[in-house]
């Protein structure tokens, strides 16, 4: 049966996004997307390195769009107006291409989202035709206003960005996931394989992460266990769990049947 | 001679000099990039036509790894 992620009409088989930041070289880049089976992967916009390393490949020519849905972001930008500029010139980059990643941040240390700036962003954008995929704090609400101005999935941090912590507030993200109409991802905070099944096993129609792979040891190896881990998520929240429950008055195996005891 | 600002640093350009001129000039021909004139993108079929002015801001981008 098919399971597929939809965003904004299309349908994707992957259910992890991954990003293309910090890795070595391009070659590792490659092989790592590769190994996660991600379809959808960000990228980042920044100055072009006048007149350096002429010969250079490009990322695009490593990952085509041909091959992959590239999903700009607008990592670095600390104000609405910062990320319209970004996406817009990601859009001109791209020929067009309208599916994005909004996030504003609030702080280069935390780098926490500023959801005011994130709001007015995202209704720019909206109205300018773009599909915006919003990275935002847990906050419901914030997560619902998101939804109503338009955007096409709403992309809540488990924890900081780049901090590996993990699923902070499950019940935070259960919120989110109850309102919302569109796909719900886990984007940010992430660290190794069982943060994103738990994330899949709580019902997010998704995750998205970079550093927990191209911050492993072995960024190809973790990639293909996070791709295993939201696989395996994912089924286990559509298998239904067992209740959990303090002891069980009933074994697994037959009750009747059992050799005669030589205890008394 | 006109003074234009490129990626954050300024530049000395003959007079009359179009964006395409200005990109064959950077090394950036063929190259995949999108440009904005004075906070305005400026579509890639206008950079042969454009001729860039005294006091110009340009900010030329491409696509990098990021998260």
């Amino acid at each position: 049966m098919d399971d597929n992620l939809i965003i904004a009409g299309k349908k994707y088989s992957s259910r992890l996004l991954v990003g293309t930041g910090k890795y070595k070289d391009f070659n590792e880049t490659r092989a790592a997307v590769e190994a996660s089976g991600a379809e959808i992967i960000t990228i980042a916009i920044r100055r072009s390195n006048i007149g350096q390393n002429p010969g250079e490949p490009s990322l695009l020519e490593i990952l085509p769009p041909s091959k992959y849905t590239l999903l700009p972001n607008t990592a670095g930008c600390y104000s609405a107006d910062d990320a319209v500029r970004t996406l817009r010139l990601a859009r001109e980059l791209l020929d067009g291409h309208s599916l994005v990643k909004l996030e504003v941040l609030g702080d280069p240390q935390s780098l926490y989202p500023n959801v005011i700036e994130t709001i007015a962003a995202a209704k720019t954008l909206v109205a300018d035709g773009f599909q915006v995929m919003v990275y935002t704090s847990d906050d419901p609400i914030v997560a619902k206003q998101l939804e109503d101005i338009g955007c096409v999935a709403i992309m809540p941090l488990a924890s900081l960005i780049g901090s590996g912590m993990g699923i902070l507030n499950p019940w935070n993200l259960q919120l989110i996931m109850e309102r919302a109409q569109v796909p719900v991802i886990v984007d940010a905070g992430v660290g190794t394989a069982s943060d994103a099944a738990i994330a899949m096993e709580l019902g997010c129609d998704g995750v998205l992460m970079n550093t927990a792979i191209a911050g492993a040891q072995l960024p190809v190896l973790m990639a293909s266990a996070m791709r295993q881990a939201v696989e395996a998520g994912r089924s286990a929240y559509k298998a239904g769990r067992m209740p959990k429950k303090l002891y069980s008055a009933s074994p697994s195996s037959p009750t009747a049947g059992i050799i005669a005891s030589t205890r008394g | 001679m006109i003074t234009v600002s490129i990626n954050g640093s300024s530049h000395r350009l003959p007079d009359s000099t179009c964006v395409a001129a200005m990109l064959e000039e950077m090394g950036l021909t063929g190259k995949r990039i999108a440009l904005e004139r004075n906070g305005e993108i400026l579509p890639r079929s206008l950079f042969a036509s454009q001729q860039l002015e005294d006091g110009d801001t340009l900010e030329v981008v491409t696509a990098v790894g990021g998260g």
